[in-house]
């Protein structure tokens, strides 16, 4: 077994061992902080498909975070009011059900990836980076402008949505929840990256006319894998709103689409578990920097810098070493 | 019908015009030797064959299929299979890695390419980037036969390689032309193997054919002036 995968499973043990001891000791905060991070690791496992192994650097996966988000928030919101969705042409009431609410995130997600990627993928380096960035931001001014569900101020859930025989408003069930679906996303993550599909994605992100040359189309390639990796964060946005009981335009913000990346390199781009560890690392730093000073994120900022320059790999390529990466 | 076949094919750089005028054809199961000194166009044929290079006037026809307006993705799941000039593998995957980002389905698998280079066999987990300068090559031929190709294109396969090495790329190469149906356009310097393993040579000189034929037509006059042999 590589130094690589005996991290992993620390890093997977640890994150549920923590909220287990939390529950043990009767201190919800501290699994609220764990689902964060589990919900964060989720979403920077979403990015990293589209960063890590594909070599695309959006600065927009705040608009799949916020979509999923949104999602959530519309739905809930036309349970909790019980007026339909829609009703003409049919009638499309809102639900509580976080399955549903799972697979309306997905597939909107998707759908918008679709769209970006297709517009957006035709370019590459710094205007790439731009156009998501400034999708993500025209769905952050639509959102605000939007009266129906909040403008400015967001949508207020009262309650956590469902899920078949557990109590999602108990924190360590709702910690449970996030955590089953990450630890999948790993796997399907880990599976797409040995797939041809995922060899294709990682070569053509090496050479692209190289990929060509064996009659792979590399925009293709890309797109789906765009799609696949907003699909995830779009996941992550639906758990986040419902970790939170509330969504608002905050989450399409660029600082989300920051952080989701800052989170990813800090644990290791293109490393399985290096958004786990990043998220974990993120939302450390967060609590104990942030008792100490409000300017917490200098330190942050110091410690990326640090990763940048020092320690390509992230925190996972630090401890297990090079040798693994496919960068 | 040939399975390759190219007439009065124009190509530039920008606006420096590289090729003038070239003509071959590539039958099935045909080795066919393309020749001529550095700069002449050899390599610029083979990217114009693969639409790496858009070309300007004459026609490229793969099956009879005009191939001149598809993309060069297009042309390479037509059975167009490139060994580029250089090696070129992708260096930060594995052997096998590297062979599986390329598969299609057909005759040629993992372990077809195996027998063939039994070298890279033991290499399988390393990094591409990680091989010697043969087994780069071996590499970048088993994952141009990995796409099931029905024409390769070999582009200087034996360029900068161990006397030991190049013999063992040349016998692949003879192995490929007894044992499968393959065309195969082969650009080297090798005059000596060339003769060995192909059925026809190609000239070029300046971007042009100059001349085509046996190679017991290749006379001193010829390979002085045009290989500088």
């Amino acid at each position: 077994m590589s130094r690589e995968a005996v991290l992993n499973g620390v890093i997977a043990l640890g994150l549920l061992a923590v909220p287990l001891w939390a529950w043990a000791a009767d201190e919800p905060f501290v699994i609220t902080l764990a689902t964060r991070v589990a919900i964060l690791a989720l979403a920077g496992v979403g990015l990293n498909i589209a960063l890590g192994l594909g070599g695309l650097v959006s600065f927009g996966h705040a608009a799949f975070f916020g979509i999923g988000g949104y999602a959530m928030g519309i739905l809930a919101s036309h349970a909790q009011s019980y007026e339909p969705l829609m009703e003409w042409p049919v009638l499309i009431e809102g639900t509580r059900s976080m399955p549903v609410i799972w697979l309306v995130a997905v597939v909107a997600s998707a759908l918008a990836a679709l769209v970006i990627g297709a517009l957006s993928l035709r370019t590459s380096g710094v205007y790439f980076i731009m156009i998501t960035l400034a999708f993500a931001q025209m769905l952050y001014y639509f959102t605000i402008s939007w009266p129906a569900y909040g403008g400015e101020d967001g949508l207020s859930i009262y309650l956590r949505n469902s899920f078949p025989g557990l109590n999602t408003l108990d924190p360590i069930q709702f910690f449970a929840i996030c955590y089953a679906i990450l630890l999948a996303a790993l796997f399907f993550t880990a599976r797409l990256a040995k797939s041809p599909f995922g060899l294709a994605l990682a070569a053509a992100r090496q050479n692209a006319a190289r990929v060509e040359a064996v009659g792979i189309r590399p925009y293709r390639v890309r797109l789906v894998a765009f799609v696949i990796s907003a699909a995830l964060t779009g996941l992550a946005g639906a758990l986040f709103a419902d970790l939170n009981r509330f969504v608002s335009p905050a989450m399409f913000g660029w600082n989300i689409s920051g952080e989701i990346m800052v989170l990813v390199i800090l644990g290791g781009v293109a490393r399985l578990f290096g958004p786990v560890a990043g998220a974990a690392l993120f939302i450390l730093l967060e609590n104990v920097l942030g008792g100490i000073s409000e300017y917490w994120q200098v330190f942050l900022g110091l410690l990326l810098l640090g990763v940048v320059l020092f320690a390509r790999g992230g925190l996972v390529g630090l401890i297990a070493g090079r040798e693994a990466t496919h960068d | 019908m040939s399975l390759l076949e190219l007439s009065a094919v124009t190509a530039f750089y920008g606006p420096s015009q590289a090729l003038f005028g070239v003509d071959l054809a590539v039958e099935e199961g045909e080795v066919v030797a393309l020749m001529g000194r550095n700069g002449m166009g050899k390599t610029t044929t083979i990217r114009a064959i693969c639409r790496l290079l858009p070309i300007r006037e004459g026609s490229i026809r793969l099956d009879g299929r005009d191939i001149r307006a598809l993309p060069s993705f297009r042309v390479a799941r037509m059975g167009v299979g490139l060994v580029p000039e250089g090696r070129r593998c992708f260096p930060n995957l594995t052997v096998e890695e590297n062979l599986l980002a390329a598969a299609r389905p057909g005759e040629w698998d993992m372990p077809r390419v195996m027998r063939l280079f039994p070298a890279l066999a033991p290499r399988r987990g390393q990094m591409a980037a990680s091989l010697s300068g043969g087994e780069q090559q071996m590499l970048a031929i088993g994952r141009a036969l990995m796409t099931n190709p029905r024409l390769l294109l070999l582009d200087e396969a034996t360029e900068g390689l161990a006397p030991v090495v190049r013999q063992e790329i040349w016998a692949a190469i003879s192995r490929l032309k007894s044992e499968t149906g393959l065309g195969i356009v082969v650009v080297d310097k090798s005059l000596r193997e060339l003769r060995t393993v192909a059925d026809r040579g190609v000239i070029l000189a300046r971007g042009r054919t100059v001349w085509e034929g046996g190679f017991d037509r290749l006379d001193e006059d010829l390979t002085s002036r045009y290989l500088g042999v």
